[in-house]
Parts: C-alpha cells; structure tokens; sequence
C-alpha cells in the first residue's frame, strides 16, 4: 500500500507530492496527514509541488480540502513550488485556491508559518 | 484540410490507464514540438476529460490523433465513455472562470486550455469529447 | 499499364543515377542563385544534390507518385522542409530555394529520353508523370520556404518584445516591469511567462507591474492582468500593479472587472516603497 510520506520539519510538518495523484492516494493523504497535525498539535503544514509538472482540478481541489481541514485542526497550510508553466495552466483552467496560503519555497513557506506563529502568540500575548 | 499523421487508442478503465494517458499525452506534444506552458495544457485538459470518463462515464477510451494542416502541427484527442451522458451540457459547460467547482466536470475548464472544443452527449448512451491544440 | 510505367521511371533513375547526378548538380552549380553568389561552395551543392537523390529514388520505388503527403514521401519531404530552412537563414529568396527542385527536371527528362527512346507514347507519360511529381515537390518546398520564413519572424518579434518588456530587478527580491504600448493577447501570454520565470530564477518575493505606458485598459488587458496577478500568487510571490490613472480605474469599475484584492498604485514609486516596506525594508534620509 503506497501513501505519500510526512515528514517533520522543525514544528511543522511538510508534505512533498511527487507522483501522480489518485483517489485513493489522496484520501489517504488527508487522512494521515489530519491524524498527524493532531497528535503532533502542529501549527503548520507544508504542501511541496515543486515536483509536479501538472496539476489539475482534482489535485487542487485535494490541496483547497487539505487546507481546510488543517485550519479547522488550527493549522495553516502553505502551497510551495508551483512551477511557473503549472500556475499559467491553473489560472487558465480556472483555479485560483483562494484560501490557501502559498510561497516560492519550503524555506520561504517556513518562514511564513513561523511569521503566522509568532502573530498568533502575539495576539494571545494581549488577550491576557 | 487537416491530415492525419499518427494515431492510437488507450483504454481508460482504471488509475493507471490515466497516468499512462496522461503520459502518453505528454510525449505526443514534446514530439510536436509544443512549448513547455502548451504541453502542460494539453495535458491537464486530457487529465480532466480522462478522470470524466472513468469517473461519471464509468470508464472509457482516449483516441488520439497526430494532425497536420499544411504545415501546422495539432494533437487531437478524443475521449468517448458509455455512460450515462450529460443532461444539461450548457450548465456544464458555463462555469466562470474563477471558480473551482463546476458540478465537478472541469469541461468548462478543459474548454479554455484547448484550441478546438467538441461535446456530444446523449443521456442514456454516453459521452464523447474531442479536444485539439495546434503548435 | 500505368504500375509499369511506374516502374520505368524508378528504372530509368536506377540505371542512370550517376548521369543524372552528375548533370543535375552541373546545373545547380552554375546556375546563378548558388555559387555565383558564393553562399554554397561546389561541394555543398553536389552533396545535398547526392542527399536528395539518395531518399527520392526509394521513394520513387514505392511507385505511388501522385500523393506527395504519403508516408512513402515523409523523408523527401523532410529533407525539403530542412533544406528550405537553412536556405532561409542564409538570405535565399523562395524562387532560388525552389530551383533546387525543378532544374532537377531536366536531367530527369533526359535521362528518360534515352530509356524511352524508341516509344514516345511512355516518354510522353514519364515525362508527364515527372512534371507533376516535381511540381509539387517543388510547390512543397515554397510552402515550407514560408512557413520558415515565417518562423524567423515570429521569434524576432519575440525577442524585440522581450527587449520592450524588460524584466528588471530594481531591488533584492523585488521585480518591476514596466509595460508599454498596447496589450493583446499574444503579447500578455509572453511577458507572462518571461516574468513567471524570472521571479523563479531570482526568487523575488514582489513583482511590480507598471501600466503607466498602456494607453488602454479594456476587459480584455484587465483579465489578462488579473490571471498574471493571480499566476504570480499561485507561485508564491506578491503582485503590486502601478501606473494606474484615473481614467483606467474608472474603466476597470464599469467593465466590472473584479481585481480581487490586488493592491493598486498610482505610480512605480508608491509601489516601490509599499513593496520595500513589505520586505522589511525602511529608510531614513540624512
């Protein structure tokens, strides 16, 4: 049984798509990756596609639920890599995945998310 | 007068047939020539039209075709299912462009990434799609 | 009758080849439009002259001469679109570049004259055959003269407009580029890319586009700008459009255009300091 592996970085996780998606490798995904933002009570998840020459409707819609269950488990997603050829055709297609996060890199998408982290504390910081 | 170059079928019956049409798809607008944001949407239409028909025509077939017209290259594909065919094909088919989900048919879509754009569905007897992108 | 016809001229061609060689590439070599000109040297003519008879004769030998677009003729045809290609490149004018082709003509004829010498009924029909045959070869290689012809236009236009539409990098991670004259379709397709590239290559984190030059905002240029700005935040980066007059921000509300939240400047210095200022960067004058 194939899945896509999570891998830790730091304190957040971070996802690398490589092959072609299917369903059930994508159902698969959301539900490793659901389970593991809650036991490592991560804050953020990161979403590689630099690897992906293609990406089509049903992957970004895959990446927009990813996204959102992630924020209902109080984590923020970010979308990095997407190669230039690949936003051209998802813009032409249609698809501009409105509530997700994204950024040129995984060093640029970490630091969004520590950025995101310490606002957060931030605000906690006030409340109090 | 468009003529044809190269042709071949693959089956659509399963994941796997995707990625290898999805594949297959890819080589064929290398061959041509095509540039690389040309192949990517060529490619990402087939992705679309080829999950259509596994998934709501219940499995089908990619015809695709090497054309020539003059000296303008094109790769057309043709996917056909026997499934239950489209209703309303004008709902299907407008879907403005800012939106991600269009009753989950991404036609609409398909439409906008392929130079010529061709739909016959009849409810009942299935569905066929032909797509062309000229070089 | 006609298959042994056929066969005649794939004959006369075999048993000949040399003569015809010889003949045609005399004729090539003296004819004005090649080595007068010094564009070919004497050996590059009797080589391609050798090249082209080396894939026409099997293809003779197919014997279906009346259909050029058959697979039996993809390697002539090849050969032709090749030689067209390079011939545009060397400054040669379509006419000249079809000459290769029909003077090929006479040294057929001849060579079938003396196959055929004594039943002028087959001389007539070889001939006839060859004539057409030829004529379209030769039409074949106008065609493709201009589709190459055309080629080297489109990329020079290309690279003129990548020149009029300069990338630059006025700042560490910030982008600019500066539009102008009118945007179509075409024009908007390759300035996005160049741009989507660049901000790759140089991981820019702002993009600035300034639309100051564009004397015409209508739905068209204002989509096109949207799926720019919305290409570049799929990617990861941020897009600042500057340069918008008045007279722009009251076509795009009427037009009804949504920028979605784009941030809109009225000229490249706002934008600029907006975009250091998102970058962490601050200044203080002396």
């Amino acid at each position: 049984m194939d899945r896509i592996p999570i891998l830790r970085m730091g304190e957040f996780l971070l996802v690398t798509i490589q092959v072609d998606m299917h369903d059930q490798l994508a159902l698969r995904l959301q539900d490793d990756l659901t389970q593991a933002i809650d036991a490592n009570g991560t804050k953020g998840v990161l979403i590689d596609i630099s690897a992906l020459e293609m990406v089509d409707s049903f992957i970004g819609r895959m990446i927009a639920d990813i996204s959102g269950m992630a924020r209902i488990l109080d984590a923020k997603t970010v979308l990095v890599g997407m190669q230039p050829a690949v936003a051209i055709t998802l813009v032409e297609l249609g698809l501009s995945l409105p509530g997700v996060a994204t950024a040129l890199n995984v060093e640029r998408g970490m630091q969004l998310l520590r950025h995101t982290r310490d606002e957060a504390d931030a605000d906690t910081a006030l409340k109090r | 007068m468009p003529t044809l170059h190269s042709s071949g079928e693959l089956p659509l019956k399963s994941e796997h047939d995707m990625v290898l049409g999805r594949q297959m798809v890819r080589r064929l607008a290398q061959e041509q020539g095509f540039s690389l944001v040309d192949q990517t949407k060529i490619v990402t239409a087939a992705s679309e039209l080829a999950r259509n028909a596994l998934i709501y025509g219940g499995g089908g077939m990619l015809k695709w075709e090497v054309l020539l017209d003059g000296l303008k290259r094109g790769v057309r594909l043709t996917f056909q299912d026997q499934g239950p065919g489209i209703a309303n094909v004008e709902l299907a088919l407008t879907d403005g462009w800012t939106s991600g989900h269009g009753l989950g048919l991404g036609l609409s879509g398909a439409r906008r990434l392929v130079d010529d754009f061709e739909l016959d569905s009849v409810v009942g007897q299935g569905t066929r799609v032909t797509v062309t992108r000229w070089k | 009758m006609t298959v042994t016809k056929k066969t005649s001229i794939s004959e006369a061609l075999s048993k000949r080849r040399d003569d015809i060689e010889s003949q045609w590439t005399g004729e090539l070599k003296s004819s004005t439009s090649t080595s007068a000109k010094g564009r070919l040297t004497s050996a590059e003519v009797a080589d391609q002259a050798k090249q082209f008879l080396d894939i026409f004769h099997p293809a003779l030998q197919t014997l279906q001469l009346d259909d050029i677009n058959g697979s039996e003729w993809l390697e002539v045809r090849a050969f032709l679109d090749e030689l067209s290609k390079r011939r545009v490149l060397a400054g040669f004018s379509s006419d000249e570049t079809a000459k290769f082709i029909f003077s090929l003509k006479r040294s057929l004829f001849d060579a079938l004259k003396q196959e055929f010498s004594g039943d002028s009924i087959q001389l007539a029909d070889g001939i006839w055959q060859v004539t057409v045959l030829l004529d379209n070869l030769g039409l074949h290689t106008i065609k493709s003269y201009q589709k190459a012809r055309e080629d080297v236009i489109n990329r020079q236009q290309e690279e003129l407009l990548e020149l009029s539409t300069p990338v630059v990098k006025i700042w560490e991670g910030i982008l600019a580029l500066p539009m102008i004259g009118t945007l179509d379709s075409a024009r908007t397709q390759i300035v996005m890319e160049s741009l989507l590239q660049r901000i790759v290559e140089t991981e820019a984190q702002i993009a600035i586009i300034d639309i100051t030059g564009v004397p015409t905002v209508d739905t068209l240029v204002a989509q096109h700008l949207l799926k720019t700005v919305t290409a570049i935040r799929l990617m990861g980066a941020d897009c600042i459009i500057s340069g918008v007059r008045p007279q722009i921000a009251q076509t795009i509300v009427h037009l009804g255009v949504d920028l979605q939240g784009v941030t809109t400047k009225a000229n490249l210095a706002d934008a600029l300091s907006l975009a250091l200022k998102r970058s962490g960067f601050s200044f203080s004058k002396h």
